[in-house]
């Protein structure tokens, strides 16, 4: 990301102007910024590994989707003995130690998983970016404010701090994916602090100043954009992190009782691990697979936009 | 005198930041719904309305809620941290009795992923096409995506089951007699490596990635091209000059990490059926005992805080710059 493009892209979208929030056609939006993010597409892809990740992931987001119509097997219903193995009784993972299905289960799993992943990594980064931006904007006070906050949210253990407040606020998906939110900001905000801090000071930021724009446009439209590259990519790992707290969470006990996830399924097969393999590490296997796919795709897509910040 | 400054500043810091920790925690506790007489009537089987009224004054739970914050902080001020309402004990002693469990198993998981992670990162950087390079890059993805649990799982199912070289679970051989202190030390560190190891591989991965990184950064310094060109030996060139460079970025974040690998030892302990603080926290948790769970959370800031102004201080040593200019 060039002065240049940076320059005209403010200039294209005009001094006057609601400030809205940016969203990722924000860029593709200018002309003169549209080619960046082909060239970046060009380098994603031409990234096996991330391809790789791609793939990984939509075939699980296709099979969560459309798996529960093909498959239409109630993860609680008790279908046959327990712990029949992967592949006998018509069970193709085998069965849990209650005589459940393993495949219905994972399909069903994996809705709560992506779902609470999802979710949470847009709270984490809504909080992280709001805090991280006014505090590497404004400086001085409200930066001092906002980094003891942040300090404060670091100390506290956030796996810890999550399991208090699911339990607290009784465990439905929503509460979860609020406490993953909450609890995992902080690198977030100090990320975009950082960017903030470099970036405030450009020319094109002070000639925004200069023609009159006001601190909310030149927050959200004219230093957001430009500091977005490390954020999408912290934005695509926090999906993987917030995956793994959910499934720490409900493997703990402590996920929503009435929705099947992977988590859940581990956890309460940890008592039979020794005696059969299957009710663990297939569900393992998933939780594994889905955030592999996500960091494959973080790398992927740190490759292309920070090309400069590139791995040797 | 500029040290002892920075230091005190430090500290001045981090009693702020405990006081914030015990007055969130209290409030959080305090404004979730839910009754803690019901919870305590409960462990002494049942109880009628007149009960419940005794119960609420005997914990001081019908004060209001400012002077409940404030009975709880004098008494955190001089160490005590309140009576457990399931186990009818002090907190503090609770916790002393589970912290060195849970210590032992986060600190030496995590100094073996510095430790390791960084030696990984160096060998791989200095032959950044070679197979330990591309090794590292693909560990470093698979150890950050695998969940701590299921780790812990495989492990077991490997080294515990099939090939039985290590205890599937707890800290001792409750069936060991004799041996003395060397004997028990020996016991433990044997029941350590899985816990440890699923807990540290996480962090493996993603110091070993790091310290690649910053290594590769550091060997095309100028420095270093100066360091070779006056003709020092390649070894004290990466070992002497480079590494010193490279493995403050792994120190760093290792600081920053303590928090999160604190309260993930939870789930190692759970699978391993680890006697830790983290055992006690869920637990806690689930019978609603706040009093222990407060004292949890109080200590594990602590814990943090600490291990913040430790890489502070190994920060310093590593790297003079600051050492002057603090």
């Amino acid at each position: 990301m060039t002065l240049l493009d940076a320059g005209s892209g403010w200039q294209a979208t005009g001094p006057a102007g609601m400030p809205e929030p940016p969203g990722s056609d924000e860029i593709a939006a200018g002309s003169a910024a549209a080619r960046p993010l082909r060239e970046a597409w060009r380098m994603f892809a031409g990234n096996p590994l991330a391809l790789v990740g791609l793939a990984i992931l939509a075939g699980i987001v296709v099979m969560t989707i459309i798996g529960p119509y093909l498959y239409p097997v109630d993860p609680f219903d008790i279908v046959g003995a327990p712990l029949t193995p992967p592949g006998e009784g018509g069970l193709l993972f085998g069965s849990d130690y209650l005589g459940r299905d393993m495949l219905a289960g994972i399909i069903h799993g994996g809705r709560a998983s992506l779902t609470v992943g999802g979710f949470a990594a847009i709270i984490t980064m809504a909080i992280g970016i709001s805090i991280g931006a006014l505090a590497g904007f404004y400086g001085g006070w409200a930066d001092r404010v906002l980094m003891r906050v942040t300090e404060f949210f670091q100390v506290l253990p956030p796996l810890l701090l999550a399991m208090v407040l699911v339990t607290l606020f009784s465990p439905t998906l929503t509460t979860i994916t609020l406490s993953i939110g909450v609890v995992s900001w902080t690198n977030v905000a100090r990320l975009t602090r950082a960017e903030f801090l470099k970036i405030r000071s450009l020319d094109y930021v002070l000639a925004g100043r200069a023609v009159g724009a006001r601190d909310r446009r030149l927050i959200w439209r004219v230093i957001l954009p430009n500091a977005l590259p490390p954020l999408v990519v912290a934005a695509a790992l926090s999906v993987g992190v917030a995956i793994l707290f959910e499934s720490g969470l409900s493997f703990l006990g402590l996920g929503d009782p009435n929705v099947m996830s992977w988590g859940m399924m581990i956890g309460q097969n940890k008592q039979v691990m020794l005696d059969a393999w299957w009710p663990t590490t297939i569900p393992g296997a998933a939780i594994f697979a889905a955030v592999l796919s996500i960091s494959l795709i973080g790398d992927g897509l740190n490759d292309a936009l920070n090309p400069r910040l590139r791995r040797r | 005198m500029r040290l002892a400054n920075a230091i005190l500043q430090r500290l001045c810091n981090a009693i702020l930041l405990i006081a914030a920790v015990i007055v969130f925690n209290f409030a959080l506790i305090h404004l979730a719904p839910g009754d803690p007489a019901q919870v305590i009537a409960g462990e002494m089987g049942g109880a009628n309305a007149k009960i419940l009224a005794e119960i609420r004054h005997a914990y001081g739970l019908d004060k209001p809620f400012l002077e409940q914050l404030w009975i709880y902080v004098s008494h955190v001020l001089r160490g005590d941290l309140g009576q457990s309402y399931y186990f009818n004990a002090p907190v503090a002693q609770l916790v002393a009795q589970r912290a060195l469990a849970t210590v032992l198993l986060v600190f030496s998981g995590l100094i073996a992923a510095i430790i390791f992670g960084t030696l990984l990162g160096v060998f791989s950087a200095r032959r950044p096409r070679g197979a330990l390079s591309h090794g590292v890059t693909i560990l470093s993805l698979v150890g950050y995506s695998a969940p701590v649990f299921w780790t812990g799982i495989l492990l077991i199912l490997l080294f515990a089951a099939a090939v039985p070289i290590f205890p599937v679970e707890g800290m001792m051989d409750p069936a060991r007699t004799g041996g003395g202190w060397i004997g028990r030390a020996i016991d433990i560190a044997h029941h350590l490596v899985l816990p440890a190891t699923s807990l540290g591989i996480v962090y493996l991965a993603q110091y070993s990635r790091l310290a690649r990184a910053s290594m590769l950064d550091v060997l095309g310094a100028d420095y270093i091209r100066a360091a070779r060109a006056k003709g020092l030996s390649e070894n004290v060139v990466v070992y002497k000059h480079a590494l010193r460079n490279a493995i403050l970025p792994v120190v760093t974040v290792a600081g920053l990490d303590l928090g999160r690998v604190f309260a993930g030892a939870v789930l190692v302990e759970t699978v391993f059926d680890w006697p830790g603080m983290g055992r006690l926290a869920y637990g806690s948790i689930l019978r609603r005992d706040s009093p222990t769970l407060l004292g949890i959370l109080l200590f594990s800031a602590v814990i943090v805080i600490i291990g913040n102004l430790l890489t502070d201080l190994a920060y310093r040593l590593i790297d003079p710059r600051i050492r002057t200019s603090a």
